[in-house]
């Protein structure tokens, strides 16, 4: 075992576990956002729209994260830079970072999942509360809002810790189109100093704390919800 | 209509891109079966186990479901290509060259057997005791126990849970591309967009060859949970 390369890459860590973490909020804040719409139209919506967005949710669950990642950053990256007055344009900067592609993909990727886990967990609300609701004189909105959402959104909570570990354990796929995360700290070591073994034990490591954290966070919200049994 | 890209023969690359769905699902198949080997020896181990391979188990669940897939994959290709090749020299067979098909199938397998322990532990448990303790009263024997009550009452059980493991592990060869061996479909998939520069294109298509995929497993799976249920009652 050499480690002897620590020293001089550990102060690399730090960057890479924030961005790491940046990219796990914003794909679940927003992920969950647009999960909150998918998963109602399939209970509540007209038809078509309810058919469209299960159609979503099956495009996005029945591929690999890493096409869609590729498609995007590969794919409409080439498109974009076809076009000559984009790339003089003041959005070329952000067009080029491969940060926001893979951020696009872990968003739609994970609004895809969690579409089908807010589907259940609308689901799981008992008529009743929402007929007592709707007697007591509350717009359709109104029971959203104050009865639907939050407790469907009680009852996903587990199955949005589990998406969450599974999201962080996606995050490494960025460091294919150049985000400089957890993981991308053992490819530096790799290209500067040909070590291969060691930095990934670290990063593994690392991976297993994260883990380790999320899942006692969830276990802590979860603890603070009221459940009558 | 199609681009010539997209057709067979030596222009094309269609048929690229087909043998690359067929190693894909070939790699799939192999190491969705050294993951159910895996996952039953975990299961066992862990219900039925001493403390010493109890622990054994449970770190290795731990441990594989905590790290990323894409780490591990890239981990486990290079420390056993490197550990069976040091182990060719020491027997005096000089250094192995590990196949990157066979690579991938072990590095996807072994990490496929620490879900697949989940998954069946959680299915042996859910078989009511009663049985097992009627079929010990007839006087079968734990193995003849295990054949003829607890596997096909646990069948149903674990049935929904390995069909996600084998629809995920469908995806993750995609991440055997880390490694630049396989040839499977994500890496015939860039070889193609990279000579061609047609990147949108290829990822699109081959996009579609997965999902086809992933919806005909899907069928033939619901398939097969209603064979297995088949002697549930309906409200169970």
């Amino acid at each position: 075992m050499d480690w002897s390369w620590l020293p001089t890459f550990l102060p690399l860590l730090p960057h890479g576990i924030f961005v790491t973490l940046q990219l796990l909020v914003l794909t679940m804040v927003f992920g969950l956002l647009l999960a909150i719409p998918l998963g109602l139209v399939q209970v509540t919506g007209p038809k078509w729209l309810a058919s469209i967005a299960r159609g979503y949710c099956t495009l996005m669950r029945g591929t690999p994260l890493l096409i869609q990642l590729y498609l995007l950053y590969y794919g409409l990256g080439s498109v974009f830079s076809s076009y000559p007055e984009l790339r003089q344009s003041i959005f070329w900067p952000i067009l080029r970072e491969g940060y926001y592609y893979a951020v696009l993909a872990f968003v739609l990727n994970e609004a895809g999942y969690a579409g089908e886990i807010m589907r259940g967990a609308f689901l799981s609300v008992p008529k009743g509360e929402l007929e007592a609701a709707r007697a007591y004189g509350m717009s359709p909105f109104q029971v959203l809002r104050r009865v639907w959402l939050p407790r469907a959104f009680r009852n996903a909570l587990p199955a949005i810790g589990g998406e969450t570990i599974l999201t962080l354990k996606a995050t490494p796929l960025a460091a294919l189109v150049t985000v400089v995360d957890i993981f991308s700290v053992a490819d530096r070591v790799r290209q500067e100093t040909y070590i291969i073994y060691e930095p990934l034990i670290m990063v593994m490591i690392v991976y297993l704390i994260l883990t380790f954290i999320i899942t006692r966070i969830f276990g802590h919200i979860e603890r603070q919800i009221p459940v009558r049994r | 209509m199609i681009p010539e890209v997209l057709t067979f023969g030596r222009t094309g690359f269609a048929d690229e891109l087909l043998r690359g769905a067929l190693v894909t699902l070939y790699i799939a198949a192999a190491a969705f079966i050294l993951g159910l080997v895996l996952g039953q020896i975990g299961a066992m181990a862990k219900l039925y186990g001493g403390p010493m391979s109890r622990m054994v188990a449970g770190f290795y669940t731990t441990v594989i479901r905590g790290i990323p897939e894409l780490v591990l994959i890239l981990f486990l290709f290079f420390a056993g290509t490197r550990g069976i090749s040091a182990v060719g020299q020491a027997v005096g067979y000089g250094p192995i060259e590990v196949n990157g098909t066979l690579a991938a199938i072990l590095v996807l397998g072994f990490v496929q057997g620490a879900y697949s322990t989940e998954v069946l532990r959680g299915a042996i448990l859910a078989v009511p005791n009663g049985q097992i303790e009627a079929a010990r009263a007839f006087g079968m024997s734990r193995f003849q126990t295990f054949y003829r009550i607890i596997f096909p009452a646990m069948l149903p059980n674990a049935i929904p849970g390995l069909a996600n493991l084998w629809l995920s592990v469908i995806k993750d060869t995609s991440l055997i591309m880390v490694t630049g061996a396989g040839g499977e479909l994500f890496q015939a998939t860039k070889n193609a967009a990279g000579f061609t520069k047609r990147y949108f294109l290829f990822y699109l298509v081959s996009g579609i060859i997965y999902l086809v995929l992933t919806l005909a497993s899907n069928y033939l799976l619901v398939r097969l949970e209603r064979y297995v249920r088949r002697s549930q009652s309906r409200l169970a």
